[in-house]
């Protein structure tokens, strides 16, 4: 049993210092790179995998890369030129909104200007009329007053008159004359007129 | 301590050979699928939905599109828009291999210089031939610089021969310099995480967790630049200064 394990680990580290021995003797020493050995494996190998990506770049890969980016680029530029179309088409609307709106506000002015003018000529006739009628009336009232005011003061000059004969008939006990009452009376009041 | 190297190690996974050639079916390989199968499946499965207002994922699939044309046409222009195919799979290729090969235990296939160096000769080649292609002889008026006097021209020319030749080259070792020196570092500092752990408590675990976000930074960064060069020579192809 003891001379079997013994003989493993001997193998074993055996191998260990072998392995490392093998493979600086294949590297030929110095720096693989500059095994001239290995360069036409190398260089066949080379060429044809570079060939192939090539090929595969060429008319695989990049063709559709290419073509993911200009469908990305056309419908950035489709969508900004339909942008730009909607901006045109609502900078139109405001601008006919703006300009309906303009209008309705001068048709409302205009209405309401004609219905103010018609009312202030309406009112304007009315005054007139009713201060001809103020002045027809006042003119009739006047002349009313003056007539009354006349009759008054003829009625006044024959109470006058009497008073003025019986007052005298009363002191004096003579009947004074008529005609020279009545002159006298007619001075005094025009003296007081 | 594992060797920090053993990570870049090619081993077959199946063999395979081409009258002679080794065609192997390697672990590299395998990373390679599934690379390509991971950035299908993130652009397909993504986009399925094909949806206005994008989801989650869609969102990345056409963030990573967008991010690649932005790229193309702001350094090369409308006239970059033929060559989109080819600049989004080196990119996504590239960035799907670098994020792909910092999960544990798998492979990078861009720290081997073979496989950036490929990709780097595709765009060199493949510019210069838009290039003359597109200008005819005229492309060769790329090497005369403007505005300098006669006399100079014979030690001009051939600097900016040189330095038009040396691109590939600086396209390459930057990619795959990045990818091996960040890969090696992460292991090494993982390796101190014990031995370290016993003095310095936490801090090596710390400091390695720091290197892998550190890393995922550079694998962006790296698919980034590989990127933007290849889209700025490609300027210089069809422009001419």
């Amino acid at each position: 049993m003891r001379s079997l394990i013994f003989a493993v680990s001997v193998s074993v580290v055996g191998l260990g210092i072998a392995a490392p021995a093998q493979a600086a003797a294949s590297g030929g020493g110095g720096l693989p790179q500059l095994d001239i050995s290995t360069y036409s494996s190398q260089v066949i190998w080379l060429v044809i995998t570079f060939i192939a990506l090539y090929v595969m770049m060429n008319w695989v890969a990049l063709p559709r890369i290419g073509e993911v980016l200009e469908e990305r680029q056309n419908r950035i530029d489709d969508n900004l030129t339909k942008a730009e179309d909607l901006k045109t088409q609502a900078e139109a609307a405001s601008n006919a909104y703006d300009a309906s709106l303009a209008k309705a506000r001068g048709q409302a002015f205009d209405a309401i200007r004609e219905v103010k003018d018609k009312a202030s000529a309406e009112a304007n006739e009315r005054q007139t009329q009713l201060t001809k009628r103020l002045s027809a009336s006042i003119k009739d009232a006047e002349a009313g007053i003056a007539t009354a005011k006349a009759e008054a003061l003829s009625s006044i000059k024959e109470v006058a008159v009497d008073v003025a004969r019986s007052a005298i008939s009363k002191l004096t006990g003579e009947d004074a004359n008529e005609a020279s009452v009545s002159k006298a009376v007619s001075s005094a009041l025009k003296d007081r007129a | 301590m594992a060797n920090p190297i053993e990570q870049f190690n090619v081993y077959p996974l199946i063999e395979i050979n081409l009258g002679g050639v080794d065609a192997s079916f390697t672990n590299a390989s395998a990373l390679m699928v599934l690379t390509i199968a991971s950035v299908s499946l993130f652009l397909t499965l993504g986009m399925r939905g094909r949806a206005l207002v994008p989801g989650r994922w869609q969102s990345m699939a056409e963030l990573s599109y967008e991010f690649i044309a932005g790229l193309l046409r702001d350094n090369v222009g409308s006239e970059g828009r033929r060559y989109f195919p080819f600049v989004f799979t080196l990119f996504m290729f590239i960035l799907f291999a670098n994020m792909l090969g910092l999960l544990p235990y798998s492979f990078t296939i861009t720290s081997h210089i073979i496989v950036t160096m490929v990709l780097a000769m595709v765009v060199f080649i493949g510019v210069t031939a838009v290039g003359i292609i597109r200008h005819g002889f005229k492309f060769f008026s790329f090497f005369v610089p403007s505005g300098v006097p006669m006399a100079v021209m014979p030690l001009m020319i051939p600097i900016e021969i040189i330095s038009y030749l040396s691109r590939p080259v600086s396209l390459s070792v930057r990619l795959f310099a990045n990818m091996t020196a960040g890969h090696i570092m992460m292991k090494v500092f993982a390796g101190f995480v014990i031995p370290l752990g016993i003095f310095g408590g936490w801090a090596p675990l710390g400091v390695d967790v720091l290197l892998v976000g550190f890393e995922f930074l550079v694998a962006f960064l790296q698919a980034y630049v590989f990127t933007v060069l290849t889209c700025l020579y490609l300027n210089d192809a069809i422009h001419l200064h």
